[in-house]
Order: structure tokens, then sequence, then C-alpha cells
């Protein structure tokens, strides 16, 4: 990035400075960052810490001497936005906030600024400028590396809440090749897909030929949950299981018939236990009470 | 506003193609993180156009592109032929209409499949299929 | 040339479907499995389907054909190994595999067969009782 002085176009200074003052620089980034309350010295080490800002002082210098302050996207800043990458994908695991990983980058302003200061001291115009190159080169990378964070921390919660959803929605074996699967609370879509899914893949794995969806207590059924459940009904058929649906309170009932929900296809039944014993004898089984003279 | 970024294009002449098509849009497809229904979705409706490409118009090329929006990525493919074109697109786009044999997947199935589906086709000219699927 | 193998197992063949297959090779598959019926005099075949992970038109159609061939020589088809994406993928769709009947795996696949089997037969005795008589 060029200057104009007196109509004359200079290259910054920046880059020269970033190479020169590195020592400097590394010490005046550390000092700021414990000034600035993001130190967090039980979460990383010392040691850790200078390594990874030398490292990045060292990249960021490489690439501003290619001359392109104004546009990290170029290929040049590729190596540093990697390093930027990997620091911040791991204080996301170690649980630094947002601002911390904003101000871990804007605290490098600060001794950039004392340098070019001391470089410029005669020349106040070009300090001028040279601060505004620095200032939103450094915003750039602050900005690139918070999204990262964003990011990472939206796939990390992501996760949990699908762990969280097979968690809560087991599936139980009640009797050699007869599966539960009760359902507990209200049924968002999503969450209706999900255990759904994993419904079918136990089905294929237990080798189950029919299979209970025990909704006593899910309190409102809607039309989406409805059609999901009728879904899971057919998707079981077509792959050669069964399911019953039980648990159909007469208010939830009433709902399914208002909806205008179609249920002659399925079975179902006012509860778990009947729904189980025609399971059983649709498996085959007949269940006998001993007589009493059996009973010892 | 959409960022493209991970761009490949493969070209479609036979099954084989198919075949590594579709192995290439599962993997990207799990490495975007899609869930298993969509990824699902995704290279079936990519199998089914490329299939109707190389059945209909010889073969064609498929450009595949991770697409971004804000918060959410997903996978866009689209599907570019020189074939005889298509005279009546929305006749084709009606519920399992299918011209050859075939269980009635059709344009209209595919289109069901996926979240986004656009479709330019000009007779004597080619079509382009342009599919996108969200996380 | 490759071709898809048809195994016997037990009283009944069993073909399994690999996800690369193109017309040729279906085709053939399609020969080599009405020779087979007519020759082993098997009545029952089991198609796997559980390295499949998609089902198109194309699928759908050869998996179609192989049950209009079959019954044709009169021979029971049951298809198995449905994997739950693509069960729930043909129900978005509103498609079923019409005309042919699945069963989860294998062993659940052969047991259905015989059911179908004995029924058939009992069909077609009742069917010679009436018109003997």
């Amino acid at each position: 990035m060029a200057l104009e002085v007196n109509g004359v176009r200079n290259p910054s200074k920046v880059p020269d400075i970033l190479t020169r003052y590195q020592s400097e620089l590394l010490t005046g980034w550390l000092t700021e960052q414990a000034a600035s309350g993001i130190r967090h010295e039980h979460l990383i080490q010392e040691a850790v810490l200078r390594k990874q800002c030398a490292d990045i002082l060292a990249l960021l210098s490489e690439a501003a001497q290619m001359g392109n302050l104004s546009n990290i996207m170029a290929p040049e800043w590729q190596p540093l936005k990697e390093k930027l990458t990997t620091i911040s994908l791991s204080r996301v695991q170690q649980g630094f906030s947002p601002r911390d990983i904003a101000l871990f980058v804007f605290s490098l302003k600060q001794p950039l600024f004392e340098v070019l200061r001391q470089e410029l001291a005669e020349e106040p115009i070009s300090l001028a400028d040279e601060i505004w190159i620095a200032t939103t080169l450094l915003d750039q990378l602050g900005l690139w590396t918070t999204e990262v964070y964003q990011k990472a921390r939206e796939d990390i919660i992501m996760r949990q809440q699908e762990e969280l959803l097979e968690l809560s929605t087991p599936v139980v074996k009640l009797w050699e090749g007869i599966l539960t699967l009760p359902l507990i609370g209200t049924l968002d879509s999503s969450r209706t897909q999900i255990v759904m899914e994993s419904l079918l893949q136990k089905i294929v794995e237990t080798g189950a030929q029919v299979a209970i969806i025990d909704i006593t207590g899910v309190p409102l059924v809607d039309t989406l949950v409805a059609q999901h459940l009728l879904k899971t009904v057919a998707a079981a058929r077509l792959m050669g299981s069964d399911c019953i649906i039980s648990g159909i309170r007469p208010q939830i009932a009433q709902t399914i018939v208002h909806l205008g929900v179609d249920l002659s296809n399925v079975t179902t039944k006012s509860s778990l236990a009947d729904a189980f014993i025609l399971a059983l004898q649709r498996c085959g089984f007949t269940i006998q009470r001993r007589g009493a003279s059996d009973m010892r | 506003m959409i960022k493209t970024h991970k761009v490949k294009t493969l070209v479609i002449h036979s099954a084989t193609d198919v075949t590594l098509m579709c192995q290439t849009v599962r993997d990207w497809a799990q490495t975007e993180n899609l869930s298993l229904l969509n990824q699902t979705a995704i290279v079936t409706a990519a199998s089914e156009l490329a299939h109707n490409m190389i059945n209909y118009a010889g073969g064609g090329q498929v450009d595949l592109a991770v697409v971004c929006q804000g918060v959410r990525s997903g996978l866009r493919l689209t599907f570019t032929d020189q074939g005889p074109g298509i005279p009546d697109v929305e006749l084709a786009l009606q519920n399992g209409y299918t011209t050859g044999q075939g269980m009635g997947l059709g344009l209209g199935g595919t289109q069901r499949l996926v979240n986004e589906f656009v479709i330019d086709s000009q007779v004597g000219v080619g079509t382009k299929i342009m599919i996108t699927q969200w996380r | 040339m490759e071709r898809i193998p048809i195994l016997q197992v037990q009283e009944f063949l069993l073909v399994s479907i690999q996800v690369d297959m193109h017309d040729r090779l279906a085709m053939k598959l399609q020969q080599d499995l009405t020779q087979q019926i007519v020759q082993s005099g098997c009545q029952g075949v089991l198609i796997d389907i559980s390295s499949l992970d998609i089902v198109d038109s194309f699928i759908g159609r050869v998996l179609g054909d192989m049950a209009a061939v079959s019954s044709i020589l009169d021979a029971e088809i049951v298809v198995v190994g449905m994997q739950p994406a693509v069960a729930i993928t043909l129900v978005e769709l509103g498609l079923s595999l019409v005309g042919v009947r699945t069963a989860l795996n294998m062993d659940q696949g052969m047991v259905l067969l015989r059911k179908l089997l004995q029924e058939k037969s009992k069909r077609q005795g009742n069917l010679d009782q009436d018109s003997q008589s």
C-alpha cells in the first residue's frame, strides 16, 4: 500500500517496522494483553503464549513484505491466517470468550503505534497515514480471527445439542425383536427428526420386527409431529419392520382427528402394555399364566 | 450474500463417472456436516440428474461448490449439458412425471429432495440445473 | 466380463447389489438371474441392498425389473437390508417399491420367503382341489 506525500507515492513503512522491531513488538504485545485482562495465566502458560505471539509476528512480517496491507484475502496472508485459525480453535476449546479472542489481536495495535510514533516523530502526516494502514490491517485480522472463533463455537454447540438429544431419547429393547421408544416432553421438528432417525437405525442394528413408539409423555402433538410419526412408520415398513404407536391420550386423539391426520394405516394402542402384548403376538410369542399347581 | 469456495468440475459421460461424482458429493456433504438425511437427499438428487444427463444428453458436466450464506453452509451442484433441452419444464416437474422407465423419481421428485432447485432449459441448446442443499 | 455373483443360500438365491452398477451390468444380472432361477429351480430370491446408500430411479428400475422377471418365473422376491436414510428419502418422495416385499436382514428375509411359499402352495393346493371338484 502506497502513501502519497507531496504528490509522490511512497511505500508504507509498516512492513519494515514489523520486521525490524519484532522483539519490541513482542514484549509490548504481551504487556498489553496482560493490561487488558485477557491474559488468563491458568489457561495458557507464559512460554506457550510467548511462542504463539512470536510466530504470529514473524508470519505477519513476512506477509506484509509483499506490500499488500489492505486485503488479507490475498494468498500471501494464508500462512498467518492458518496460524490464527489454529490458535483461535484452541482458545475455543480452552473456554476463552469472544472478547478475549478479539482483544488478543487488537492489543497488538498499541505497541505497533508506539514504534511508529518513535520512527515517524518528525513526520506527523506520514505518521497519521501509517497508523491508519496499521489499524485497518489489524482490524481485518482481528475480525477474521473472531469469525473463525464464532464458527468453531457454533459447531461445538451443535454437536453438544445432538449428543443431548441422543441421551434424552433412548431406545429400549423390550424383548427379542421388540424395541420401544418412549418419547418425553415437547417435540419440535428437528428433535423429532433426529429421534426418528436414531430409532430406525436401532431397528436395523437389532433386527427388531416391531418398534413401539410411546407418546404417553408427550403433552402436545401438532401436524408436523404427527407427520413425522407417520413418516417414521412408513420408513420402518419400507425397511421390512413395523411400528405401533401407543400412549395416545384422549386429548391427543381429538387433536389428531381435528388436524385431519390419517392414522388408519397405523396400528395404535392406548397403553404401552397393550402395545407390548400385540407386539409379542406379532413376533410369534404367547404368554401363559402358570397353573395354580405349578406355582410353588 | 452467498460466498463460494472449494470448487470442482467433473465430466459425466459414463456410469463410472456418476459413481465417482456421487462419492465426491457424499464426501463433501459429510465434511460440511450435512445431516445424514440431507446428505442422502443431495447424493440421490445428484445421481438422478447425472443419469438424466447421460440418458438424454449423452453426457455433460457438473460443477460442485461449497457455499456459505452468513452462518449456514451447504453444497451447490450445477449440471450443464448440450442436450436436446426440455420442451415443457412445467410438465416435467410435475410429481412423478417421467418420459422413460423408472419409479417416478423424475425431475419433480428431485426438486422435492433439495432446498433449492433452479432449471434453465432451451430446446436444441441444452439444459442447466442448479441444486443447493444446506446443512 | 465382470458380473454380479448370484449365490445359493439354503433353498434360495441371493444377489447383492453393489453401488457402482451400470446399464450393461444390470442387463447381465437380469439374464443371469433368469437363467439361475430356471436352472436351480429355486422358488425364492433375496436381493441384498445393504451396501446401497442411495436408491435413485436407476436402482429402482433394476429392482422392479428383477421382481417382474421373478414373478414371471413364479419365484418370490424379498429385498433386504434397506438403510434408514434410504427408507426415509423414499418416504419423503412419496415413493414405495410397489409389489416388492422387504425384510430387515437375510435371516428375516428367508423366514418371510418360506412363509410366502407356504401360503402360495396352500393357495395353489386349494385351486387344484377346486378345479378337481
